[in-house]
């Protein structure tokens, strides 16, 4: 279901699915929410981590290649920073598939309200006011 | 206090690191809700998607090990998508499991999807719960660490993102 949206035309999934897997973990998600604050160099990022720093650069790559980060220029430090755009487009994405199901659903609504007024047409408490004589 | 409209918020949840669930309410007795969910001429007239789309075809053969196809229709340009599956099990009102796929899939593997329909003072509870099936299919073809948590990416979004431009 989740993936009905593509079959709509309404997602690239190519690079939503780089987003997707880069998020996919907690490390990862961790290193952004740190970056959120600032920038920060790679051994600034690896400090809370009880990880080696060759294991932490391995996951700043998969965010680098997914574009949710980028590295500075400076050649000793490389300070990494956040990227927010494949992030904004990866939460509209959600948001679109939550505006499809709730226009599923407010169909639904309609229709159901139309089945029960065909199930019991002539119940008098239903009767309007300003129908009453 | 607002009952209905409440009740009528579609809840997103991650149940766990391989399921995405959707929950909703609604004003009428679980039999026709289920009615709804699994009859074509009542299906055709909900189950759209964006404005602009028709559902010519919604063939559904509901008993275990039977199909259905659901084919969708962009009324302006003609273009057309395909969903099929079949069911596993149905126990009428109470829950559905199908499994699922597109009939041009950009995914390898099946969805399974359990609807339960949970009735209360007539108001009925509609969870549908998508679980991948395959995650070694679905790795193969996302990358590693896709499997683990797709779902629960989710839940994090839209705090990483708040997070983002509250810096910036």
């Amino acid at each position: 279901m989740v993936m009905e949206l593509v079959g709509y035309g309404m997602t690239p999934p190519d690079r939503l699915t780089a987003t997707f897997t880069a998020l996919a973990d907690p490390t990862r998600r961790a290193i952004l929410a740190r970056l959120a604050g600032g920038e920060a160099s790679v051994l600034e990022i690896a400090a809370p981590f009880a990880m080696s720093q060759p294991a932490i650069s391995k996951h700043l790559k998969v965010l680098e290649r997914a574009g949710l980060i980028s590295r500075g220029r400076d050649a000793q430090r490389r300070p990494c920073r956040l990227e927010a755009q494949p992030l904004a487009e990866a939460t509209g994405w959600l948001e679109r598939y939550r505006e499809l199901w709730e226009g599923n659903f407010a169909r639904l609504d309609a229709l159901l309200d139309e089945l029960q007024a065909d199930i019991k047409p002539a119940k008098p408490a239903k009767r309007r006011r300003r129908d009453a004589p | 206090m607002n009952a209905a409209r409440s009740k009528r918020q579609l809840q997103l949840a991650t149940p766990s690191d391989r399921e995405i669930s959707m929950t909703r309410a609604f004003d009428a007795p679980r039999d026709r809700v289920f009615d709804a969910f699994t009859t074509p001429k009542l299906l055709q007239r909900w189950l759209l998607g964006p404005d602009g789309w028709s559902m010519p075809v919604c063939e559904v053969d509901l008993r275990p090990g039977g199909a259905f196809h659901y084919v969708w229709r962009n009324d302006a340009d003609g273009n057309e998508f395909g969903l099929h599956g079949s069911y596993r099990a149905i126990e009428r009102p109470e829950r559905i499991v199908h499994v699922e796929n597109f009939d041009q899939p950009w995914y390898p593997g099946d969805a399974t999807i359990t609807t339960t329909f949970v009735e209360r003072d007539g108001v009925t509870t509609v969870t549908m719960v998508q679980a991948f099936d395959t995650p070694e299919g679905l790795q193969a073809a996302l990358e590693s660490g896709m499997e683990t948590g797709v779902a629960a990416s989710y839940d994090r979004l839209d705090e990483i993102l708040n997070a983002s431009t509250g810096s910036s």
